[in-house]
């Protein structure tokens, strides 16, 4: 009896406006860009929402009433669900009504999508009960799995997962840690006494969220056919679909036929009937560990590497992340609410991300997902609006 | 290849892209016919060099014309541009005379030599690279290193008589090259040229400037003493921004006053900048070091924090490039044809005096953001290399000729 796993992410950043010296000491707000650029943190959530959320979550509710059967799995950062109920409600609504089904799980993460697990476990740990509270708030459910941000994961968060009560983590399936091992098998974390592994099939996964549109690909053009049979080919226990929840009409545009093919998929999978739906936590109790995987170093679902390099390999990196969480002392000490938010909104993983130099040397700029000009405008914005905070922080502490 | 300068005898950039583009080519197995207008005392291993107001029909001791031992400029210093006050411009009537003396040499050396195709470089060789097609008939290449509109940074003040030589050579020619994207819109919109004839190679850099010395001992003071060194690098003229740079400065130093802006040049604006430097109240942090060369142009290349480059328009800019290639960090201008080609470098528009001061504090005050950009800076003009555009040359050519 073979699972097949959907893990879908949503998540939406704080984007940092453009924000000059001249700011620091004059302009307490960082996120509140208004112009008709992508830093206009309303206007892309808005636009999102419109193109993939709504259609893509509709799609899912219809697809769920047809195939009673049916089972996938979501993750929302607590910033994207934030944004999202300020200026999309009709989203959440749409989101809880599939929650709502019983047969849509929701995992746990930190709520602003942050690396706080790597600099600091205090802040990790807070930032991960204050997801744990909005998804209760929000949905009902309380996560039983748990996914890091960027799908990052080391031994060392499998072992916390454990001892947290969380009876699965993802992870990033690749082959140079899976060694002989096939991602389609549950694993166990080294070190842990109950949470179990599950990782992603990327090969899979990647041929609906990266080559579905691409025509140069030998595969193009990838129906629900084919897929299925694909899905049903494959070896071992589960095939673990893990994507951005985006790829569904704004990484894939509806015209590639996204949803017509999510719209087929069930019943082409369900031609053969060994094979079902299945949630994260279902994928656990239904299958036994094969063994036992030990990732020493970070692993991430990001570009060749793999790791954490597109997030802090270079100086500029480095100085950012190293300064925020320099702050950590100093902000939980002045405790003001609004402060503490700036600070955490800072955390989140993508405005790294944006300072990243690697596409650049690359020359494939087309890989660049930014809303800034270069990763140094990024940088210096970015800095430039904590150093304001940390005026404010100065201020309050004297 | 009709040229007007070839180093070590130039003011500026054109002088410095001919010596790229020649050897680049002659090493692509082209051999290159170099033609100045005066004799000097040129060499280069990749072109055999001919002086126009030599006349190697004539008896090899007489000369034709007379020989200049000082440099050739284009344009006029200020200090020239004083004596000829009632002028309009930035050109001399000297200059004038200089050009159409050196058009009319152009179907003498035509009929001498043999080639196959004639190139000519910027509006002062045009003239004589028309007077060969029409000699002999062969192809002309005509490369737009920059235009009126750049050198008076807009529409007016525009030197008709120049214009017009632009314009016929442009017109002339089978095919116009351009250095940039940017210049290249200019020669559509302002000469009527048609686009398919107008063809982008950028410049290009192999080497940075001479090797380095013993010199700007102040300067290393201050460095010493904890201040940045912010630097221009330039002619000092309405198209390479001075005044923007030094607005900019007194918004910096509103900030941290522990940043010093050096002015390395000379031009026909220099007095009005030194004055601005005074009025605007920041001239002890500003340091003119007149125009350098040599050791001292590298040396202040990499004592500087920072280098920019705001110019109001420039067609392409191998001074970025210059700093690039010895890991300082540049600022340039989002009007100029090489800002089109680095991604490792700080953009502004010329105007936006305050993102231009927000750029360079922030250079500044953050260590990481220089070294990032230093380091991805080198790599990038490491491989923007005058091979790449000869090979585009190359192209153009084999296309003329079939």
């Amino acid at each position: 009896m073979k699972s097949v796993c959907f893990y879908f992410q949503v998540h939406q950043p704080y984007r940092v406006k453009r924000y000059r010296v001249f700011d620091i000491g004059n302009d307490p707000e960082y996120f509140n860009d208004r112009s008709e650029s992508d830093l206009n943190n309303r206007r892309i959530v808005e636009k999102v929402a419109r193109k993939s959320y709504i259609p893509a979550t509709t799609l899912l509710l219809s697809l769920l009433e047809r195939h009673p059967e049916m089972r996938v799995s979501f993750s929302f950062s607590g910033v994207a669900l934030e944004q999202l109920e300020r200026y999309v409600p009709e989203a959440i609504e749409l989101f809880k009504k599939i929650i709502d089904t019983g047969r849509v799980e929701v995992l746990g993460e930190t709520y602003h999508h942050s690396l706080s697990f790597f600099y600091s476990m205090p802040e990790f740990e807070r930032q991960v009960g204050k997801h744990r509270e909005l998804v209760r708030r929000l949905f009902g459910v309380w996560p039983r799995i748990f996914r890091n941000t960027e799908l990052s994961y080391r031994n060392d968060l499998g072992t916390w997962a454990d001892a947290a009560g969380y009876a699965g983590v993802l992870a990033e399936g690749w082959d140079p840690i899976l060694g002989w091992r096939s991602p389609n098998y549950v694993y166990k974390p080294k070190g842990a006494s109950n949470a179990k592994l599950l990782l992603k099939n990327y090969r899979l996964s990647d041929d609906v969220a990266f080559r579905f549109s691409s025509r140069d690909w030998s595969e193009w053009p990838l129906t629900a056919e084919k897929f299925g049979q694909w899905v049903n080919a494959a070896d071992g226990d589960t095939v673990n679909l893990f994507m951005d929840y985006e790829t569904f009409g704004e990484h894939q545009w509806e015209e590639t036929g996204i949803f017509a093919f999510l719209d087929k998929l069930p019943e082409e999978v369900y031609r053969n009937p060994n094979i079902a739906f299945r949630t994260p936590s279902e994928v656990i109790q239904m299958h036994e560990p094969k063994d036992e995987v030990d990732i020493p170093d970070t692993l991430t679902w990001a570009d060749t590497d793999r790791d954490l390099t597109a997030w802090t390999g270079n100086p500029m990196q480095k100085a950012a992340i190293e300064s925020v969480y320099g702050m950590e002392d100093d902000v939980m000490q002045v405790n003001d609410g609004k402060i503490l938010e700036d600070w955490r909104r800072l955390q989140t993983s993508d405005h790294f991300y944006y300072m990243c130099t690697k596409w650049f040397e690359d020359g494939d700029v087309h890989a660049y997902f930014s809303p800034y000009e270069s990763p140094y405008d990024a940088y210096i914005s970015y800095m430039n609006a904590l150093s304001d905070l940390r005026l404010r922080v100065e201020k309050r502490l004297h | 290849m009709f040229g007007w300068e070839f180093p070590p005898f130039n003011s500026g950039g054109l002088g410095v892209a001919c010596q790229g583009l020649t050897r680049s080519l002659s090493r692509r197995g082209f051999e290159v016919l170099f033609v100045m207008p005066k004799k000097l005392d040129v060499r280069s291993e990749f072109a055999r060099m001919i002086f126009a107001d030599v006349d190697a029909s004539k008896d090899a001791a007489v000369l034709e014309g007379y020989v200049v031992n000082s440099m050739l400029t284009p344009y006029l210093s200020s200090s020239t541009y004083m004596r000829k006050e009632g002028e309009r411009g930035i050109y001399g009537r000297d200059l004038f005379s200089e050009v159409a003396r050196y058009r009319a040499t152009g179907a003498r050396i035509a009929r001498e030599e043999t080639f196959d195709i004639i190139y000519a470089h910027d509006w002062l060789s045009f003239g004589a690279g028309i007077e060969a097609k029409k000699a002999t008939g062969k192809p002309l290449i005509v490369h737009v290193h920059a235009t009126e509109f750049d050198r008076c940074g807009g529409e007016s003040g525009i030197n008709q008589e120049v214009f017009d030589v632009e314009r016929q050579g442009m017109q002339e020619a089978d095919c116009v090259i351009a250095v940039s994207e940017l210049t290249k819109q200019i020669i559509i919109r302002y000469y009527g040229i048609a686009s398919e004839k107008v063809r982008v190679v950028y410049n290009g850099i192999d080497e940075s400037t001479a090797p380095s010395g013993v010199g700007m001992r102040r300067l290393r003071s201050l460095k010493e003493s904890g201040y940045k060194i912010v630097l221009f690098l330039g002619r000092i003229t309405l198209q390479k921004g001075p005044d923007y740079f030094l607005r900019a400065a007194k918004r910096v130093l509103e900030k941290d006053p522990r940043v010093i802006f050096v002015v390395s040049g000379s031009g026909d604006m220099e007095d009005s900048i030194l004055q601005l430097s005074a009025s605007l109240g920041i001239s002890k942090n500003v340091v003119f070091t007149g125009f350098l060369t040599g050791t001292d142009r590298h040396e202040m290349y990499v004592a500087a924090d920072l280098f920019v480059m705001p110019s109001v328009s420039e067609p392409f800019g191998i001074t970025p490039l210059e700093s690039m290639k010895l890991g300082t960090p540049v600022l340039i201008s989002k009007q100029s044809g090489v800002a089109e080609v680095v991604k490792h470098a700080l953009k502004a528009d010329f105007w936006d005096v305050d993102e231009m001061a927000n750029k360079i504090l922030s250079v500044v005050s953050h260590p990481a953001l220089g070294e990032s950009l230093s380091r991805n800076a080198q790599t990038e003009a490491d491989a923007l290399t005058w091979a790449a555009a000869a090979i585009k040359v190359d192209g153009i050519v084999h296309e003329l000729i079939k």
